[in-house]
């Protein structure tokens, strides 16, 4: 079998991944990225819509330029590029990591790193998932893979179609079935707010009178060969309300119902998995419980910006770097959840430098207040105009919040939205 | 007449009411209100008075020898491609056919111009990523 060595093996060759393999080349490691698909760029390649870079280019891309910018920047650099290749096994042997792989191109194959980062991405939650009764008819799909049977593929999946969940995916793919002649006919949302961007809502619902129903559940999917219409419930006061139901009669439905990290790769590989966020749990250099083995982007935890993964994707790759020359944290504390935090990643803040944390609230608010706490004394509070779940937060502890950390070792950070 | 739109500048999300004030040969000045900061005005102007979209979009590709697809791999059935400006939001349909009538030929780098000057807007519509 082919084997071959490198100092470190990037498992993904999405936006996550190429900052990382770029950041570790550039620390003159090196770096192997592997890719299942044939060509890097991930779940971009499909996001054919534009708002992409507006941090990381400062101009509004659309995600295939996203993507291929970066592969530009790769091809530049001595990185080993292994597309077609998906790896079944991280293992370990002999003090290093090995990833068996198998492509079309290469047969089994084997590679050897000191350092392995993860970044694989997520996997969209799908009607098992949210277990909506009824029958199980053709023409349901996630909203991702319509997308990509519309962007990519090119086929049309329906004609009538209703979307559930309000998540981004799903309000960007109202809009391109809208543009590619379909009928949308409504987005049905369980929560009694959207799950995705207020300009999503705007752009891609609003511009095509597409109602959005909040607070109503999907109690059924009817149909024989092929679906044929939804029945939803509007959910008042905590209540179904099943004598209010009413059908929507349609014939394709696409989910958008979240997402969740992709990691049985990680599990198998004996990584700890955080059950908040379905990524795993990394310490203030975001590496996993299993030592040399880093994680960054929508495998650590689902983002919401591109320009979000590669900045903490470029993190992830210079802390890997820096465990390859010998580098360990010092002075960590653990980060807690506090009262309308979801989580914070990473769960752990290193004392001595800036930690860049990335956070997710429970609650929709304005002029909201940001404060984090150790051992009852406020490190910093800061005001946030407007906070919702599908904003991501970011936050900045450095040195002089975590001063007195090492007077209260066993003491959490705690972080909470009030 | 009043009309309520939802700021989308910045993620507050602000509820603006738009009220076309009397006078004046094709209505008056426009009054805003809802917005909590300068930008709000500015945007329900535009969304009123002349509202504008980037399209996205994609055309057929037609194989080459070259491409892909004689290599083994996966053909390319779509290119997907944008416009270089905002475009004016009632023209998006027409547009929006043009770009379905395309057929264009791979390889296509990512920039390559699909449609020139589209619908005489002076808005052309390309490429957006480098295929076959």
């Amino acid at each position: 079998m082919k084997e071959l060595s490198f100092d470190a093996v990037v498992i993904g060759g999405g936006a996550a991944g190429m900052a990382a393999a770029l950041e570790l080349d550039a620390e003159g490691h090196r770096v192997a990225v592997v890719e299942r698909e044939e060509r890097l760029g991930g779940i971009l390649a499909q996001c054919v819509h534009n708002g992409f870079g507006l941090i990381e280019f400062d101009e509004e891309l659309t995600g295939p330029e996203f993507a291929e910018r970066f592969e530009e920047r790769m091809s530049a650099r001595p990185i080993s590029v292994f597309c077609g290749c998906t790896v079944l096994e991280l293992g370990a042997d002999d003090g290093e990591k090995v990833a068996s792989c198998i492509s079309a191109k290469e047969g089994a194959l084997r590679l050897r790193s000191r350092a392995v980062v993860l970044a694989m991405g997520c996997r969209e939650r799908n009607r098992g998932n949210i277990r909506i009764p009824g029958s199980r008819p053709a023409g349901v799909f996630t909203a991702g893979l319509a997308q990509r049977l519309v962007n990519v593929e090119g086929y049309v999946p329906g004609r009538d179609v209703v979307v559930i969940g309000s998540g981004d995916i799903g309000l960007i793919m109202a809009r391109r079935m809208s543009w590619i002649g379909c009928k949308v006919h409504a987005v049905v949302e369980i929560l009694p707010y959207p799950s995705g961007l207020t300009r999503n809502i705007v752009q891609c619902l609003h511009d095509f009178d597409i109602p959005l129903f909040l607070s109503h559940l999907t109690t059924d999917i009817y149909g024989g060969d092929r679906v044929r219409g939804i029945e939803v419930a509007p959910i008042e006061n905590g209540a179904l309300m099943m004598e209010k139901a009413f059908r929507i009669p349609c014939d394709t439905l696409l989910l958008s119902v979240g997402l969740v990290p992709e990691n049985e790769l990680s599990r198998n590989a004996g990584v700890a998995i955080n059950p908040m966020t379905n990524g795993p749990w990394t310490d203030s250099t975001l590496m996993t419980s299993v030592p040399g083995v880093f994680a960054c982007g929508n495998v650590l935890h689902v983002h919401d910006l591109v320009d979000f993964v590669v900045e903490e994707a470029r993190r992830t790759g210079r802390f890997a770097a820096g465990w390859l020359g010998g580098a360990r944290p010092r002075r960590e504390a653990r980060v807690k959840a506090g009262p309308n935090v979801r989580y914070v990643a990473p769960a752990r803040v290193e004392a001595g430098r800036d930690n860049k944390l990335y956070l997710r609230t429970m609650i929709v608010k304005n002029d909201a207040l940001l404060e984090v706490r150790l051992g009852g004394k406020v490190l910093l509070s800061s005001r946030k105009n407007h906070v919702q779940p599908s904003e991501m937060i970011t936050l900045t502890l450095g040195k002089a919040e975590l001063a007195t950390l090492a007077d209260l070792p066993d003491e959490a950070v705690e972080v909470s939205i009030l | 007449m009043s009309q309520e739109l939802t700021c989308i500048t910045c993620p507050m999300g602000c509820r603006l009411v738009v009220e076309r004030l009397p006078g004046g040969e094709g209505g008056g000045e426009l009054s805003v209100s809802g917005n909590r900061c300068p930008r709000g005005a500015a945007y329900a102007r535009e969304e009123l008075l002349a509202p504008k979209r980037t399209v996205t979009a994609t055309c057929r590709a037609l194989a080459s020898r070259s491409s892909g697809a004689a290599r083994g791999m996966a053909a390319v059935r779509r290119i997907p491609c944008k416009t270089t400006a905002p475009f004016p939001k009632e023209r998006v349909d027409e547009l929006l056919a043009a770009i379905y009538v395309l057929e264009e030929s791979l390889p296509v780098e990512r920039g390559r111009v699909l449609i020139h000057d589209a619908l005489g807007l002076g808005i052309d519509v390309v490429a957006t990523r480098s295929l076959g």
